[in-house]
C-alpha cells in the first residue's frame, strides 16, 4: 500500500480563548484579531520543510489541499505548495498529490489543468491529480459559486480538464458553465492521457458513485478515524461491486490523524494538539456546512430522513478522541496494530497520514515523521502489493518501486 | 375559505414540470412566493382568494415533482421567458402580480420586462436592490435563532412558531424540511451571492400602479429599501407594517391582505 503525508497548514498559535470568541473556524475569525503574517510565513515554510522531511524519511506521497478564509488550513492555492514540493523533491521517488485545486471555484478550470500540467512536468511525471468539489464555504462563500451549481460545475470542469490534457486537436468548449473558443493547452502533463485522478468526498454519496463510475480513486476525507469508518468502507465496496468494478484496494484512500511516541506512556505529548485540532480547527457550525443547494436533492432527502447525530467536538477531551478512535497515538507497536487492523478491514490502498495536526510544533512533527517512517511504515507498506497494481499512482513511480523491490530481493 | 386546486403544467418545451395552486374567484392575481417555498404562504393566499382568483406558481424546482428544474433555468432572461410562458398557459394576458421577498423581485422584473402583462404590482418586502451601507442579509447562511430574528418582529410569536416548528408527522416533517432547504437552493440560484442582478437597471420601466409593503422591522432587507423601490417606480405607494419584519404577510396577515385588497380594488 501507499502511505502519504497529508498536511493542512493550519494556524498553530490561536489565542487560548479562541473557542469563546468564535463559533467557527471558517469565515468568522478576524485576521487582524488572531493572526500574524510573520508567523504565517513561518508556518508555510515549516509545512514545506515537514513535507520534504517526510519524503526523505520514506513516505510515498505528499498531499496538499485548498481551503479559504479559515484557521483550519489555508493553502489558498495548493499549486504554489505542490510546485515548490515538486522542485524540492527533484529525483526522489515520491508522488506530489494535489488533492487539490477545487475546480468549481476556478474559472476557467483550464487554469487548474495548466497548473497541474506544470507540476507534472516540473516533477518529472510524479503528479497525482486530485479534484475536490470543495467545501461549501470555500466554494460558495469564499469564491461566490452558486450553491446549486457547485457539483454540475465540478463535473463539467473535470471533463474539460481531462480533454484539455490529452486532445490532439485544438477544440472549442461550449459547455453550460464554461465556454472557451480554442483550447490547446500548454503545457500538457507528462502522464498521458492524464495523471491518476483522485477525488475526495466526506461520505458515500453521489460523488463516490461518480468516482467509481469514472474508475478514479475515491478518498474518504473525514476526521473520525479508520475505526469509525466500517460503514463507509462497506458502502464503498458495495458500490464498487454494484458498478461491476474490481476490488483493487488502491481505488480507496482514507485519512487518519496519527501521533507516534517512543512508548505508549508518552502519547500524551499529542494531547493538546489533538484537542486544538478538534476544538479550534474542526469546529464549523451547520449553517456554514449545509448551505442550501450544496447537497443535492436526493442526498438532502436522505439526510433529513436519517439526521446524523451531531457531535459537539468541543466537548471531547483528548481521552475521548483516543477512546473513540478519532486519533491513533501511542507506541509504534500500538499504532501499527491499529492501522493494520483498520486498513485491512476497510481494504485501503492509500493511507493519508495526518502527521501534523493542530498546534503541533515542527520538532514534534519531525519526531512523529521519524518514528512513523522507521517503526510503522515498513510494517504496512507491503500490504496488497503482491496481489494488486496501484493503477492510481504515477506510472514512473510504479516502475521504480518494482525495480527497488527486485533489487532488495536480490540483495537478500 | 376558498379551496385550492393543484394544476400540473408542463413548460419549457416539455422540459419542466410544475404545479400551480389555484383558488378563489374574482379578478385574477398571480402570487410569487419567497425563498422558503409556498408552504408557509398558503393561509395568506387563501385569504386573498376570498375576493380574487389566485394563481400561485412554485418557482422552478421547488414543486412536488420536478426537483431538478432549477438546473434548466440558468439566468434571469430564462426565468422571465419561463414565466411569460406560464402566464400564456394560464390564459392570463394582463393580471395583477403580487410577490414576497424573492417573489417580489420576480414580480418586479416581470412588470418591468413585460409591461403590458402587469395590471397592478404589489411588492411585499422584495429583494433585488443593494446598498453598501445597508447590505441585505444573506438569508441562506443563517443560524436558526438569527434567522427567526431577521424574519419576524416577534421571533417567539405564533407566526414564527408556525414557520419554524416542523409538522409532527414524520413523513410530513421530512417533506417540510426538504422543501425549506431546497426552495432556498432553487431560488438562490438566481440571486447568489449578492441579490443585485440588474433590477436597478429595469425598475424604471414598471408602468403598472404599484404598492410597496414593508415590515417595519425587516432584518433581511431594511425598510429603507422601500424608498429605493418607490423612487424608481413612478406613482408607487409605500405602506409600512407595524409588528412585522421580513414576513408581514405571516405576522400581520390581516393588515397585509387588507392593504393588498384595497389597492387591487381601488
Amino acid at each position: 500500500m501507499k502511505v502519504c503525508m497529508f498536511h493542512l497548514m493550519p494556524y498553530r498559535d490561536l489565542p487560548a480563548d479562541f473557542t469563546q470568541r468564535y463559533n467557527s473556524a471558517y469565515i468568522d475569525p478576524g485576521w487582524f484579531d488572531v493572526a500574524d503574517a510573520d508567523k504565517v510565513g513561518q508556518y508555510y515554510n515549516w509545512t514545506l520543510d515537514e513535507m520534504v522531511y517526510a519524503a526523505k524519511a520514506g513516505m510515498h506521497g505528499l498531499c496538499t489541499n485548498q481551503h479559504h478564509q479559515n484557521v483550519y488550513g489555508f493553502m489558498a492555492n495548493p499549486s504554489l505548495m505542490g510546485a515548490t514540493l515538486a522542485k524540492l523533491t527533484q529525483g526522489q521517488d515520491v508522488a506530489i498529490i494535489q488533492i487539490g485545486s477545487t475546480l468549481p471555484s476556478t474559472s476557467p478550470p483550464t487554469r487548474v489543468a495548466e497548473e497541474y500540467a506544470m507540476i507534472d512536468c516540473i516533477s518529472g511525471g510524479r503528479l497525482v491529480a486530485g479534484f475536490p468539489t470543495g467545501l461549501p464555504t470555500d466554494a460558495t462563500i469564499s469564491n461566490g459559486v452558486v450553491p446549486i451549481d457547485q457539483r454540475e460545475r465540478f463535473r463539467e470542469a473535470l471533463s474539460l480538464v481531462v480533454k484539455a490534457w490529452s486532445s490532439k486537436e485544438t477544440f472549442a468548449w461550449n459547455g453550460k458553465h464554461y465556454q472557451l473558443p480554442m483550447v490547446n493547452l500548454w503545457p500538457r502533463p507528462i502522464q498521458q492521457p492524464h495523471p491518476p485522478i483522485w477525488i475526495p468526498g466526506s461520505g458515500i454519496s453521489s460523488t463516490a458513485e461518480y468516482v467509481v463510475e469514472r474508475d478514479d480513486c475515491f478518498c474518504s476525507l473525514n476526521y473520525f478515524g479508520i475505526r469509525n469508518a466500517e460503514a463507509v468502507g462497506d458502502r464503498f465496496w458495495e458500490l464498487v461491486d454494484k458498478k461491476g468494478r474490481d476490488t483493487n484496494p488502491f481505488r480507496f484512500s482514507f485519512l487518519q490523524l496519527i501521533g507516534v511516541s517512543e512508548t505508549d506512556a508518552e502519547h500524551e505529548e499529542y494531547a493538546r494538539h489533538a484537542e486544538y485540532f478538534f476544538h479550534n480547527l474542526l469546529s464549523t457550525p451547520s449553517y456554514y456546512q449545509a448551505i442550501p443547494g450544496c447537497i443535492e436533492y436526493d442526498a438532502l432527502q436522505l439526510a433529513m430522513q436519517n439526521p446524523a447525530r451531531a457531535v459537539n467536538l468541543r466537548s471531547l477531551s483528548y481521552k475521548d478522541l483516543v477512546d473513540r478512535g478519532f486519533v491513533i497515538t501511542g507506541s509504534p507497536k500500538r499504532v501499527r496494530e491499529q492501522l493494520l487492523d483498520g486498513v485491512k478491514r476497510l481494504r485501503l490502498g492509500h493511507l493519508l497520514a495526518l502527521l501534523h495536526f493542530g498546534s503541533m510544533p515542527t520538532e514534534l512533527c519531525r519526531k512523529n515523521i521519524d518514528l512513523f517512517c522507521r517503526e510503522v511504515l515498513p510494517y504496512i507498506e507491503d500490504l496488497w502489493d503482491d496481489e494488486w497494481e496501484d493503477r492510481w499512482w504515477p506510472e514512473r513511480l510504479r516502475q521504480k518501486r518494482k525495480v527497488a523491490a527486485m533489487a532488495g530481493a536480490a540483495a537478500s | 375559505m376558498a379551496s385550492f386546486e393543484e394544476r400540473p403544467v408542463r413548460l419549457w418545451q416539455g422540459g419542466i414540470e410544475t404545479e400551480i395552486e389555484i383558488g378563489g374567484s374574482g379578478p385574477p392575481l398571480v402570487y410569487f412566493h419567497g425563498p422558503w417555498g409556498l408552504r408557509h404562504d398558503r393561509a395568506f393566499i387563501a385569504s386573498l382568494a376570498a375576493t380574487h382568483r389566485v394563481y400561485a406558481p412554485k418557482h422552478p424546482g421547488t414543486g412536488r415533482t420536478d426537483h431538478e428544474a432549477a438546473h434548466k433555468i440558468d439566468n434571469w432572461l430564462d426565468l422571465m421567458v419561463y414565466y411569460d410562458e406560464l402566464l400564456d398557459v394560464l390564459g392570463l394576458e394582463r393580471v395583477a402580480l403580487v410577490g414576497h421577498s424573492f417573489g417580489g423581485l420576480v414580480a418586479a422584473e416581470l412588470a418591468a420586462t413585460f409591461r403590458a402583462r402587469a395590471a397592478r404590482l404589489v411588492l411585499i418586502d422584495p429583494v433585488g436592490l443593494w446598498r453598501d451601507d445597508l447590505p441585505v442579509t444573506n438569508w441562506m447562511v443563517l443560524e436558526e435563532g438569527k434567522r427567526l430574528r431577521a424574519l419576524f418582529a416577534d421571533p417567539a410569536g405564533a407566526a414564527a412558531k408556525r414557520f419554524s416548528v416542523p409538522p409532527d408527522d414524520a413523513a410530513a416533517r421530512v417533506a417540510a424540511q426538504v422543501e425549506f432547504v431546497w426552495a432556498q437552493a432553487c431560488t438562490g440560484k438566481l440571486v447568489w451571492p449578492i441579490p443585485d442582478k440588474g433590477l436597478k437597471k429595469h425598475l424604471h420601466r414598471v408602468a403598472a400602479p404599484t404598492l410597496i409593503i414593508w415590515g417595519k422591522e425587516d432584518g433581511i432587507i431594511n425598510r429603507a429599501y422601500a424608498g429605493e423601490f418607490a423612487s424608481r417606480i413612478a406613482g408607487s405607494r409605500v405602506e409600512l407594517v407595524d409588528g412585522a419584519a421580513h414576513m408581514p404577510h405571516l405576522e400581520a396577515p390581516e393588515t397585509v391582505a387588507r392593504l393588498v385588497r384595497g389597492f387591487l380594488e381601488g
